[in-house]
């Protein structure tokens, strides 16, 4: 049985986080972000599931409670926007370092710098190719809905806890803000002591006299055992990127042409692709949920179908760099969009493919 | 030698005088000879084990000397980043509320990048403990300034003295977290005496003692010597400690269970 309600994608995400049982939120205000963490104090979470709620004094802060949660088997989580994100890329390079299991969100704004509070799509390069120092990879999943960001916090824990990763959020402005509605989950209970035991092995609880005491770092001064733990971390990444791409095709089966999308860009597309098709352009959508792992092996198999691709991101281009090597050169490919807080309408979306790929 | 220390004739329970903490791991300490970290995990280790609360301790250590903290105490511990051990160990005490907490931060971590941290954990009473090892001086790194190296203190960053005027005076975390209403009990202690270390103990048994009492956060500086950042002997460094850094930094307790 799920409930239906109306409600803000900052919202839906909040109240799905207590729904999916969650045991401490962490987090800093920032717009337009910053009704996460008024929900979930309004909702009194320690009186309704337990759930710690704190506001930290820093995003810094915030991120390294979410370490310090996470290392203790909890599912535990923050949420910020674009420069807080920025802010928290030394604690999730150590939350990735010591593999310990967490979610974040992003709720995208124009940038760089203090930028403007209004949604982008320009974090994707610090998203999906690490954003802090050294060798690692978050899980990205790529909300285009409310539905989508209350049904990502269930999935973005379950992730996070079965590769021992961080999950990120990459939402936006435009999602995190607009009401829609949502179908929500029954509240599933937090992590008993026991299971925490059972479950994650690893977790900081106490160290019984039977034994060995557990560690979490991310530190090893042996460069021959760093070296190690690395290849442990790019196996891992292998794994999810053969089991966990997750995308949206729509229209793509007689597709001469090809819209390549994520979140608040791929409903845009779904409205211009419609437009285009009414004047008889064969487009498809291409909607990518997961940014990482990237699903290179079907946007190679569309670049070897379409004439051409419209990446379309409310950024400079970014997401079109992975298109590219994917694609392999097959076929032309171009990037649209408006940025720095501006979104391109669906209309201006069709005039770009017109211009930029059929004529171009 | 070898032969004297195992003559079973010796070797008998009822003689024995001093034995290895139990709560530290057999591993060789990384800390250079003289230096007061050793004593001070020792110190902390004891102090579990007598209250016999192993299993329901979990520690923090930061990015400095003591980066290795969990190589030495035999408990779950976690590595925090540098500066960040009292926000880590505040959501561990959140989620783990009946678990005792700590944290062991030197002064570069504790009293420079993570003075904000250590801030806002005592002001919101964090109801965990911190082990704050001060030695004026980043010992880790190769003997910089810290932010508590004394006025004309040298370092390898102010090789001509610390300048009060461009670098700034040093600063007393501890004076200024006892202002704060979060902390319940601010003391500093010392490790080079055996009576310093005696009262040391009875500080940290203290500090833990309180969380059960669930009222903020219990503070205890150890004023430590560095040898090797200071570039002396041992024997030297703990005689200018005494004459230079405890009459600054003086040792005694400057908030005892207050509700202030």
């Amino acid at each position: 049985m799920r409930e239906l309600q109306l409600m803000k994608g900052n919202e839906a995400f909040a109240e799905a986080v207590i729904r999916a049982g969650a045991d401490g939120y962490f987090g800093y205000p920032i717009t337009p972000q910053s009704e996460v963490m008024e929900y979930l104090m309004a909702e009194r979470t320690e009186v309704r599931t337990g759930m710690v709620t704190l506001q930290a004094e820093s995003e810094i802060a915030a991120i390294n409670m979410v370490y310090g949660g996470a290392a203790c088997g909890k599912r535990v989580l923050t949420s910020s926007s674009s420069p807080g994100i920025s802010l928290k890329q030394e604690g999730i390079s150590y939350i990735a370092g010591a593999e310990l299991p967490c979610l974040i969100l992003n709720v995208a704004r124009g940038g760089p710098g203090l930028g403007t509070i209004q949604p982008a799509q320009a974090d994707y390069f610090q998203s999906t190719k690490g954003g802090g120092h050294g060798d690692y990879k978050l899980i990205v999943l790529a909300p285009a809905s409310v539905q989508e960001m209350a049904d990502f916090a269930g999935l973005g824990f379950d992730l996070a806890f079965k590769y021992r990763n961080p999950v990120l959020i990459l939402s936006d402005g435009a999602i995190g803000q607009m009401m829609e509605k949502v179908e929500l989950d029954e509240q599933k209970p937090r992590f008993t002591l026991e299971e925490i035991k059972k479950n994650t092995p690893w977790a900081t609880v106490g160290k019984p006299k039977d034994r060995e005491r557990n560690v979490i770092t991310s530190l090893d001064l042996d460069p021959h055992k760093m070296e190690e733990h690395n290849h442990k971390l790019q196996e891992k990444y292998h794994r999810i990127e053969e089991n966990e791409i997750r995308y949206e095709k729509l229209n793509c089966e007689d597709a001469d042409y090809l819209f390549v999308a994520y979140g608040t860009s791929a409903r845009i597309c779904q409205k211009a692709m419609q437009l285009a098709r009414e004047e008889g352009i064969k487009v498809g959508l291409m909607r990518l949920i997961t940014l990482f792992p990237f699903p290179k092996k079907t946007i190679k198999e569309l670049a070897a179908q379409v004439k051409g691709i419209l990446c379309v991101e409310m950024s400079a281009g970014q997401m079109i760099e992975d298109v590219q090597l994917a694609a392999e050169g097959r076929v032309k490919i171009s990037h649209f969009g408006r940025y720095g807080g501006m979104i391109h309408t669906p209309s201006e979306v069709v005039e770009a493919l017109k211009l930029q790929i059929i004529k171009g | 030698m070898a032969a004297f220390v195992s003559n079973p004739e010796i070797v008998k329970e009822e003689n024995l005088v001093y034995k290895r903490t139990g709560l530290l791991t057999p591993k060789a300490l990384s800390y250079c000879p003289g230096c007061g970290h050793g004593t001070a995990h020792r110190v902390i280790m004891e102090v579990l084990e007598e209250m016999d609360i192993q299993s329901e301790t979990i520690g923090v250590a930061p990015v400095g000397c003591s980066v290795l903290a969990y190589d030495f105490m035999d408990i779950d511990i976690q590595q925090a980043a540098h500066g960040r051990a009292p926000a880590v160990a505040t959501a561990i005490k959140r989620l783990f509320p009946d678990k005792f907490v700590f944290t062991y931060q030197g002064d570069g971590d504790l009293a420079a990048i993570g003075a904000g941290e250590t801030i806002h954990a005592c002001n919101r009473g964090e109801n965990f403990t911190i082990i704050f090892v001060n030695n004026g001086i980043y010992g880790m790194t190769g003997g910089q300034m810290a932010p508590t190296t004394l006025p004309g203190m040298r370092s390898s960053t102010s090789p001509f003295g610390r300048d009060t005027h461009s670098m700034g005076n040093p600063l007393k975390m501890t004076e200024l977290v006892a202002q704060l209403p979060g902390t319940i009990y601010v003391t500093r202690q010392a490790v080079h005496t055996p009576g310093a270390v005696r009262k040391a103990k009875k500080a940290v048994r203290k500090a833990f003692e309180n969380q059960k009492l669930n009222k903020g956060l219990s503070f205890v500086e150890i004023v430590s010597n560095c040898n090797s950042g200071w570039k002396m002997t041992p024997c030297q460094s703990i005689d200018w400690m005494v004459e230079n850094i405890l009459p600054y930094y003086t040792l005694g307790d400057i908030k005892v269970n207050s509700d202030k």
